[in-house]
């Protein structure tokens, strides 16, 4: 007999691990190319 | 495509672009996903936890989209030496790797309520495994050629080989028996139902959009690095 699983627990792990991956992936990008385009304009002006 | 591949063109574009693309994906993912979780029906025979559809289909498509990415990369690499074309399959590793990651992790948390099993070793999950080391794989190796000034042709040539996994993945459930389904988007049509499909394609679009974003602010990210590197090697033979 198929022991009875609560559907919500696999619901909410699904989207809190995806979209926990997926805003720190935005967010990490988006920080490291801004630290990128920093540092190379810092080395153009000096 | 020759146009864009100059340097600066690309930065004029990707300055605007980037931020557009993440910003319209990260408004219609929400609105694809809250949907989703709030107002999407319960399906039949699945219950609630067809929810899931909504955020693994999209991750399947992007794990695979990205080696495809990669792979058009490697063969401009390989063929038309475009100084962009490396980068772009740089740029499109890691989010390939990262959604190829939740795709098998929101497939498991599927897999366990609807199969009554986490993982099972049949062709679809094991070829999308694959998929997910072949990322590993792909990432050490670029990442290794960059730092230790090798050929950008050979992480294109691995880019090139991997992508022969791709049809392996999508052919996997008609080829070998599985737990997993059949597919029910196709070019000849929807086995869905409206209510799931129009959600499915909003969110796969949202997602898709915000891994475009990701692709050319990771873009962005290795050109400036580039660009850095080139002048301190300059400056050094200057002195």
């Amino acid at each position: 007999m198929r022991e009875a699983l609560d559907p919500w627990f696999f619901v909410n792990a699904a989207y809190a691990i995806t979209i926990a991956a997926t805003l720190a992936l935005v967010a990490w990008s988006w920080l490291a190319m801004r630290a990128a385009e920093r540092r190379r304009d810092e080395g153009r002006r000096k | 495509m020759h146009g864009f591949a100059n340097p600066a063109r690309f930065l004029r574009i990707a300055r605007w672009l980037a931020p557009a693309l993440l910003v319209a994906g990260l408004v219609l993912t929400t609105l694809s996903l809250t949907y989703g979780y709030f107002f999407a029906p319960a399906e039949r025979l699945q219950g609630e936890t067809v929810r899931i559809l909504f955020i693994h289909v999209p991750t399947a498509w992007l794990g695979m989209g990205g080696w495809m990415a990669i792979a058009v990369a490697s063969f401009v690499e390989l063929v038309w030496r475009h100084p962009l074309a490396s980068l772009a399959a740089r740029g499109a590793a890691v989010p390939g790797a990262v959604f190829a990651a939740l795709c098998l992790a929101s497939g498991s948390l599927w897999g366990r309520p609807a199969w009554g099993t986490w993982w099972v070793w049949d062709g679809r999950l094991t070829s999308m495994l694959v998929l997910l080391f072949l990322y590993f794989g792909y990432i050490a190796l670029a990442g290794a050629v960059h730092r230790e000034g090798g050929s950008s042709r050979i992480p294109a040539i691995f880019g090139l080989v991997g992508a022969v996994n791709i049809p392996i993945i999508h052919y996997s459930v008609i080829w070998w028996n599985s737990l997993h389904q059949p597919p029910s988007l196709t070019t000849g049509g929807s086995a869905m139902a409206g209510p799931f499909l129009w959600g499915l394609l909003a969110a796969t679009l949202g997602f898709s959009l915000l891994f475009g974003g990701v692709v050319l602010a990771r873009m962005r990210a290795l050109l400036a690095d580039v660009q850095t590197e080139a002048r301190l090697r300059r400056r050094a033979l200057e002195a």
